[in-house]
């Protein structure tokens, strides 16, 4: 793991907490989307928060591809669910809203799951190995491992 | 009634999104380390890969009939059940098809992550 895989991990959790929560901010705001007004769809888009929240969960999307190119599905998930306690602690301490015990509770059990994924390897599957790139992934982590002992 | 268009709803989701999630996981792993072809090839050839990798496109369409179902059901189920058991479940049914379909070592410690994780976003979104 480099530093920069882990500002990559950052960028998931970061841009997918933010664009969830504007994306919703703006759907309050220009009303909800039924399957009988199909055009609200469209109306809902030209909305700029909503345009924000597109372009942030892009962004999302862009470090979440990134991530699962060197590491596994089963490590990117949990490691990245910080999101959802870095909302609730937004809740808490920016917009000054109760955050009830069964909620911190629940921010416990995430940062638990995360620091266990956490503290293992990245990447476990090799299956892909004869694909385009893998053998200079491989030789990284070798040299990674090698630094390391 | 109601409760049996909810599930369904969750079901649907939660199915879509794994699929999703594996058929994504599985293009990039095909495509390569990013950060170690962005030197070789450059990011525009890296962004031609990915989006001509069927597993990649095919995982899009999954994904985006997994948020479509979402917004649709949140807009006639029970909001404060449909989309944190789908986020829940999403987590369960990955750890599960990672382990079947793209050969992850899905061990204990990875088991209690998703579990952990699972039940603390039951909590924070219920």
């Amino acid at each position: 793991m480099t530093f920069r895989k882990y500002l990559v991990l950052a960028g998931v959790t970061v841009f997918a907490a933010a664009g969830d929560s504007v994306l919703s901010y703006g759907m309050r705001q220009s009303g909800g989307i039924s399957l009988h007004h199909l055009g609200s769809v469209f109306a809902a888009v030209l909305n700029p928060w909503i345009a924000v929240g597109v372009v942030l969960l892009l962004a999302f999307f862009a470090s979440y591809t990134n991530a699962l190119s060197w590491a596994d599905l089963t490590y990117v998930l949990p490691a990245t669910s910080l999101g959802y306690v870095l909302l609730a602690l937004i809740a808490r301490f920016v917009l000054h809203e109760q955050v009830s015990p069964l909620r911190w509770l629940g921010i416990a059990l995430i940062s638990g799951g995360v620091g266990l994924v956490a503290g293992g390897p990245a990447l476990t599957s090799h299956k892909h190995h004869d694909a385009p790139g893998a053998k200079a992934a491989e030789a990284e982590r070798s040299m990674a491992s090698g630094s390391g002992a | 009634m109601r409760h049996l268009y909810t599930w369904s709803a969750i079901l649907v989701v939660t199915l879509a999104s794994v699929t999703g999630d594996i058929l994504i996981a599985r293009a990039m792993k095909q495509v390569g380390d990013v950060h170690a072809l962005w030197r070789k090839v450059g990011v525009w050839a890296i962004i031609g890969r990915v989006l001509s990798n069927p597993n990649f496109l095919l995982g899009v369409a999954a994904m985006s009939v997994g948020f479509f179902s979402l917004l649709f059901a949140l807009s006639w189920g029970d909001v404060s059940l449909v989309a944190p058991a789908a986020a829940s479940l999403t987590f369960i049914g990955n750890a599960f098809a990672a382990r079947i379909f793209l050969h992850e070592k899905v061990d204990r410690r990875r088991w209690i992550a998703a579990m952990l994780v699972a039940a603390g976003v039951a909590l924070l979104a219920g």
